[in-house]
């Protein structure tokens, strides 16, 4: 059987087979892909966020694309607190000028990277976040430092329209 | 008595008979030969197509009043409690039937493990009824979502999160069953349409389940193979129909009690709060049939390990029929593993305490243990018992054991008594 030449049945066979599996992914890949956020989640993409009744020690949370959004004002302890950290005793080491632009204002998706529960705030071991689904601690800059989450939370896309509104997204 | 050919007695039912054999398959499953041993724990099996069924018929009639929308669930059920005919009635059979379904299917599963009814020749009966037990959960974890509640909602979060611990692409699959950025309308009412679909798949499998017993037919207590038929077999009808209708009996009032007596037990209060992504409940868990698994995969420090422990714990039974080396079926017979088996009943149970516990201090500790323990049980200790245990000689039939004279009388009767 095995070497049997090559006829021009076997060339048909295996055009119908490559042709059919074409065929079957593209009735597949619609019914897949209609489960993918749609235009009109899309279309949510942006919001934007007065904060200039927020006192400095306070965090606001506004929703954006169905999930919470901190925005905490930071006291000068706090910045301190967040920048004093070594580098080496963090579990997703990032610097805490690079996620917050502008130090006095940490914006962040307030969602537990381990499960996407919301971290509470001003709680926890590090005086930032508590996760009280499964426990992750986060610090004043929102940085994993004990529990199951891998990450740090979130920085999403932001911007200072003016003094006192941000834009998100 | 069986597979003889059956010729129905009306010239009606001979035509019909002839082109479609409906009664030639009544009359073979009401002459199955069965062991006339089989005892009480082999009556879960009708006590599960009774719960299947009780939750098709519910979910049909919930179906008609409730309303897939993420602004308008909440309200809807409220709705069926307040206002529709017998609409509390209706929910409380479908929401306390989930526990019951899994109170049955539990004690099904450990029956298996006890007498090895998924030893060769019945691995396939037992790796469908994983699929079916996998399925079961899939349909109580979204049908919880339903209500839209903030354990409805918070749960969602947390089990659609898990696939986020897939390297590069679990953050594509999370949106993708989302349908959006986080858990929300969309989420909701693809739950709805596959929570309307699964227990049909699930009717399906058990058609399949049944198909495939029937092929060796039933293990029983002694577990070994008995002839069929032969007089260590009756008939289905009437003599297994009155015992499974007997023990449903029983079952079907403690499943009222709950029901009638203390609906909400078994549920959580927070879900009568409405869904607010904006606030986590302070303690999530999951409905009592899954804390097992939910203690393994808390108990791992690793996001992706812990994941991967959680899906192994369940995954792993498939693999069971060969990781058991041990080629005596019954625990009757097996005095090690007979212990090893309730300390792994006591290892379930002790991690669904843990599972409705705070991940922290000694409860995370005792996880930890019982975690490895499960895994240990089925990857050391049962591979190796079946080459090292020094079993309790069978009995040649399972008359034997009960005839006077037999030489394992006194062995068996002790053994059994001490089950």
């Amino acid at each position: 059987m095995s070497e049997k030449k090559v006829e021009r049945r076997d060339f048909l066979f295996t055009a119908s087979y490559a042709v059919g599996a074409v065929g079957i992914g593209a009735v597949v890949w619609p019914l897949v892909d209609q489960m993918n956020p749609d235009a009109s989640v899309k279309a949510l993409a942006n919001t934007e966020v007065d904060v200039s009744s927020v006192q400095p020690g306070k965090t606001i949370t506004v929703l954006w694309r169905g999930k919470p959004v901190f925005i905490k004002r930071r006291t000068p302890e706090e910045i301190a607190e967040a920048r004093s950290v070594k580098m080496e005793e963090l579990k997703d080491p990032q610097k805490d000028e690079d996620r917050a632009k502008n130090p006095e204002w940490l914006v962040m998706l307030g969602v537990c990277t381990h499960l996407g529960c919301v971290p509470l705030n001003d709680k926890g071991d590090y005086n930032g976040w508590f996760c009280p689904c499964h426990g992750s601690h986060y610090d004043t800059s929102g940085r994993i430092r004990k529990g199951p989450a891998p990450t740090n939370m979130e920085v999403p896309k932001y911007e200072f329209v003016n003094n006192n509104t941000i834009k998100i997204g | 008595m069986s597979d003889h050919e059956y010729v129905p007695k009306s010239k009606f039912g001979k035509w019909f008979n002839d082109r479609l054999p409906l009664l030639s398959l009544a009359s073979h499953l009401a002459d199955y030969p069965t062991p006339k041993n089989l005892n009480y724990w082999w009556t879960f099996g009708g006590i599960l197509t009774f719960c299947l069924i009780t939750q098709i018929v519910t979910g049909l009639t919930l179906a008609m009043h409730y309303i897939a929308h993420a602004d308008m669930a909440f309200e809807s059920v409220e709705h069926i409690m307040r206002d529709v005919n017998y609409g509390w009635l209706i929910r409380y059979i479908h929401s306390n039937g989930a526990s019951m379904f899994f109170l049955a299917v539990y004690i099904h599963i450990f029956r298996s493990l006890f007498y090895g009814s998924y030893k060769s020749p019945r691995e396939i009966i037992w790796i469908i009824g994983i699929i079916i037990y996998l399925l079961m959960m899939a349909a109580a974890f979204m049908g919880y979502v339903l209500p839209w509640g903030q354990m409805s909602f918070w749960g969602a979060t947390v089990i659609t999160n898990l696939f986020s611990a897939i390297p590069l692409v679990g953050e594509g699959i999370v949106n993708w069953l989302w349908g959006g950025y986080s858990v929300g309308n969309p989420t909701l009412t693809r739950f709805f349409t596959l929570h309307y679909l699964i227990p049909f798949l699930i009717l399906g499998l058990v058609v399949l389940h049944i198909w495939a017993l029937h092929v060796p037919g039933n293990n029983n207590p002694v577990g070994i193979d008995v002839k069929k038929p032969s007089k260590d077999t009756v008939p289905f009808h009437p003599y297994i129909v009155l015992k499974d209708g007997f023990a449903l009996l029983m079952f079907t009032i403690v499943f009222a009690f709950f029901v009638f007596y203390s609906p909400n037990i078994l549920g959580h209060v927070d879900n009568y709060i409405e869904a607010n992504p904006m606030v986590t409940p302070a303690h999530i868990v999951p409905e009592w049939y899954l804390l097992p698994f939910y203690a393994i995969l808390r108990s791992v420090p690793d996001k992706l390990m812990g994941v991967v422990a959680m899906l192994s714990a369940i995954l792993i039974l498939v693999a069971l029929p060969w990781l058991d080396t041990s080629k005596i079926r019954s625990a009757v017979f097996r005095p090690l593993y007979r212990q090893f088996y309730w300390i792994l009943v006591a290892d379930v149970l002790i991690l669904g305490y843990v599972g409705a516990m705070p991940a922290e201090g000694l409860y995370l500790l005792v996880a930890r243990v019982a975690t490895a323990y499960y895994f240990i049980h089925f990857l050391l200790i049962l591979p190796i018992l079946g080459f090292k245990e020094k079993t309790i000689p069978l009995p040649l039939s399972i008359t034997e054991p009960v005839l006077v004279g037999s030489p394992n009388l006194a062995t068996v009767k002790k053994k059994e008594g001490l089950n």
